[in-house]
């Protein structure tokens, strides 16, 4: 019965986004108040049918309904419960109905919080936004129902796979999604822009929210999934620029320059068009990802099953959507461009010059991803190739390094006109600052990690850079004392610091453990200890236990150095249902870094044993959590608030 | 002239779409090879564990069908089938493994740590035996019969799902002409 609720709320879904169409793009072209009227509630009607069908399916994994297909293909009697309802995103079907879901609430918000703003604008926003949700709505009813069943019933299901029954998995995909998805929003609202010929400062400011929230929902999904690589599959890696993770850090790179470049737009009125194609190329570069993940055409660990019939229809979509959007920029663009002028040396252009480098760090994510797909398809099979890590280490990395160096000038470059000696001036205790910091990275790396060296003094750079804004804000001349000033920084500026100085912190981390990261392998026997790090570590206790659904060897190790004593607990799970091993890594995690012990095989009496040293590792996801937390701070800003209005400026 | 650049984004996705699209037409998992019903290509590796004295070469192959498993230390498809590729050497299958583009002793650190299901490892470091095979990536799995011959291949981890659907019929078949 609840699955055929669910179906039955996707059907008319679906039909409502044809409905919201229609009456969005028709209404907002005659501007006919009852059409677009009606657009707004379709908006918030299709939110409550996707989110009953979407409660549906996660109501038939908590019971378990094993009669419906899906339940019974992800979902195990003995699985925890909170993992049977991350299994509702953890299968093809339901990833794509959380993908809808996620759309839908955009599309809501857009029409609760778009009353301000031009009708004719929102109406066509939210237009464009049902398009792309019929199209997702129409390929999860038609290529992928999740709400299938099977007859007779089977007994028990079969299990979600051991490496995803993870609290770090039950929160990255909706994460993910919030932000990929949510560049629908600046996508559909960049698309109304281009159909009405006027992208004004008004439309910039209420483009910059819709950026954000996607901005910092990606940077933490992003930065969750890669702490969970760290800790999940046993040997620390925590990026291996598997084709799924380059699917997500291209949006948000393009997504980090739209997001200064709305700045430019919003204040100055500048970089209109590029704005608006950087809307565009954002959210299709998630598309793209969607189609990556899902189609099977690169062999990736962490992809869906490979289905080259759903990859066509998402790559049709993917192609349709971006060649439209591409179309209507390359008619509509050129005759509305009025951006204002400025100097080559100005926050502009810094501005500008942060989107080059971004968008050239993109391109050589892209390549990296899609060359071993172009290489065979030109030469017809013959060829295949496979880019690794040293591919990005001489294209990502030297254009990522100017591009930090260039982040610290952003904030104290002055608009329209500036000189860069002015410029180094007001920079001149960041500089020395930096500057000491890199005689001591010089000191504590030896020389031949060039580039970790200026990776961590970039970091410095950023973070003292940062914190010069606020100091500058807090001691300039003028009116009113001191903790007054504080009080008064506006959320914006607090915003800005703590992005800034977030990815500064990531910077340190990966410079760190890049550089100075050791290994240890170790037979021990209970009672045996070897030396590591600066820390002798003594295996305690060897034991079996009996998880809900798994078998685990779990060891009790005591690390002990002058001054500290700390127990870590590391186990090797099996899975029964789905014959899978999985490792859990004892981790002892702090400011200055990480001491992982993950177990091995038995060998005799003893267990293998593998240590590393991860000096500062924890700074990568830290540095994460400020970017993202700056983001949502920026949300909170009354500026942004108070959104655009359309004539005059209403008291809230 | 000006505003046909404006339209320069959209010829771009043209070509891109094209490839990718060509691209779909391909199954990277079933890839045909060109070596299938062809004898394996000649080789001979050194040693990968430490105290054996021979490593892996042609004539290893044949008598029984045996699966060639292509490996490295640092490839994360690997650990994945690895516990899998242990349950089956187990069950009895014999596995030959190609330590592939690995640095001097991380691949026996490798096997030392996770076990080893293989009967013979022999050591690819600069990966020319990989090309000679056609190798992709790690991981990737070829099937060869009693006569030395390629009869499938696989790219990527084998999960047991795989294993049942796809490989097992294939090596029964092969077991079953002797």
């Amino acid at each position: 019965m609840i699955a055929e609720i669910g179906h039955l709320a996707l059907i008319l879904a679906f039909l409502l986004a044809l409905v919201q169409a229609l009456t969005g793009l028709v209404g907002g072209a005659r501007r006919d108040a009852r059409m677009m009227a009606g657009a707004r509630a379709s908006a918030l009607m299709q939110l409550l049918f996707v989110a009953m069908a979407f409660c549906a399916l996660a109501i038939a994994y908590l019971i378990p309904d094993f009669s419906v297909a899906l339940v019974q293909q992800h979902s195990h009697s003995t699985q925890p419960w909170p993992y049977r309802l991350a299994a509702t995103w953890g299968s093809h079907e339901g990833s794509l109905l959380l993908w809808v879901l996620i759309l839908a609430l955009y599309g809501a918000a857009a029409a609760l919080f778009g009353r301000r703003l031009r009708p004719t604008l929102v109406s066509r926003m939210l237009g464009v936004q049902a398009l792309i949700a019929a199209a997702f709505l129409g390929l999860a009813l038609f290529t992928s129902n999740p709400f299938l069943r099977l007859d007779p019933a089977p007994l028990d299901g079969a299990e979600l796979n051991p490496l995803l029954q993870d609290p770090g998995l039950v929160l990255h995909p909706p994460l993910l999604y919030l932000g990929y998805v949510g560049f629908s929003a600046a996508f559909s609202l960049a698309a109304a822009a281009l159909i009405e010929g006027r992208a004004d400062m008004a439309f910039a400011r209420w483009l910059r929210p819709w950026i954000i929230a996607a901005w910092s929902a990606l940077t933490l999904g992003i930065a969750l999934g890669s702490w969970w690589a760290y800790y999940e599959l046993g040997w620390g890696g925590w990026w291996f620029w598997d084709p799924v993770e380059n699917a997500s850090l291209m949006p948000w790179l393009a997504g980090t320059a739209l997001l200064h470049s709305a700045i430019v737009l919003e204040k100055r009125g500048a970089l209109i068009s590029w704005t608006l194609l950087l809307s565009i190329l954002t959210f299709s570069l998630s598309l793209l990802g969607t189609f990556l993940v899902r189609s099977g055409v690169l062999t990736s660990v962490h992809a869906f099953a490979v289905d080259p019939a759903r990859g066509s229809a998402i790559l049709a979509f993917t192609v349709l959507a971006t060649g439209a959007a591409l179309a209507l920029y390359g008619w509509r663009a050129p005759s509305m461009q009025t951006g204002a002028v400025f100097s080559p040396v100005s926050r502009e252009a810094g501005l500008a010059l942060n989107n080059l480098f971004l968008m050239a760090a993109t391109a050589a994510v892209f390549l990296g991803t899609f060359y071993p797909v172009f290489v065979e398809v030109l030469s017809q099979g013959r060829d295949r190739i496979s880019v690794g890590p040293p591919y990005y280490a001489i294209t990502f990395v030297p254009l990522v390094l100017p591009l930090l160096a260039l982040v610290s000038f952003g904030p104290m470059l002055n608009w329209k006109r500036d000189t860069l000696k002015a410029v180094f001036a007001r920079l001149k205790w960041p500089l020395v600052i930096s500057g000491v910091a890199l005689i001591a990275a010089v000191l504590l790396l030896s020389v031949a990690h060039v580039l970790q060296i200026l990776g961590a003094t970039l970091g410095v750079w950023l973070i003292a850079g940062a914190a010069w804004v606020l100091v500058r804000r807090w001691t300039a001349g003028g009116r009113g004392e001191f903790g007054w000033r504080i009080r008064r920084t506006p959320p914006a500026v607090w915003a800005l610091c703590l992005a800034h100085a977030g990815l500064g912190m990531t910077a340190i981390g990966i410079a760190s453990i890049t550089a100075l990261e050791t290994e240890t392998v170790a037979t021990l026997t209970p009672g045996q200890s070897v030396d590591f790090a600066g820390r002798r570590m003594t295996l305690t206790r060897a034991e079996l236990v009996e998880g809900p659904n798994y078998q685990a060897e779990r060891v009790t190790l005591h690390t002990t150095a002058p001054g500290l004593n700390r127990e870590i607990v590391s186990e090797r799970r099996f899975y029964p249902v789905t014959g899978t091993w999985t490792t859990e890594a004892g981790i002892d995690l702090t400011p200055l870094g990480a001491y992982y012990v993950s177990l091995g095989e038995r060998r005799g009496d003893g267990v293998v044993i593998r240590a590393w040293n991860h000096p500062m590792v924890g700074w990568i996801w830290w540095g994460g959590l400020v970017m993202a937390f700056g983001g949502a701070l920026s949300l909170a800003d009354r500026r942004l608030r108070l959104a655009a209005p359309a004539g005059k400026e209403g008291k809230s | 002239m000006r505003r046909l650049l404006f339209f320069a984004p959209v010829a771009v996705l043209v070509v891109l779409a094209g490839l990718l699209w060509l691209g779909l037409r391909r199954d990277p998992a079933t890839l045909p090879s060109t070596l299938i019903d062809q004898p394996l290509p000649a080789f001979e590796l050194t040693a990968v564990r430490p105290g054996d004295t021979e490593g892996l070469s042609t004539d290893d192959f044949g008598g029984r069908p045996m699966l060639l498993n292509v490996f490295a230390s640092w490839c994360v498809g690997c650990r994945v089938e690895h516990p899998f590729l242990m349950e089956l050497s187990r069950q009895g299958v014999i596995i030959q493994g190609l330590d592939w583009k690995d640095p001097p002793g991380a691949g026996a650190a490798w096997l030392a740590e996770h076990g080893d299901p293989y009967t013979l490892v022999g050591d690819d470091p600069d990966g020319r035996t990989g090309i000679d095979l056609g190798v992709s990536g790690a991981p990737e799995t070829f099937i060869v019969d009693a006569n030395g011959r390629v009869r499938h291949r696989h790219v990527g981890p084998i999960t047991p799902e795989i294993w049942e659907a796809e490989l097992r019929p294939i090596l029964q078949r092969l077991e079953a002409e002797g």
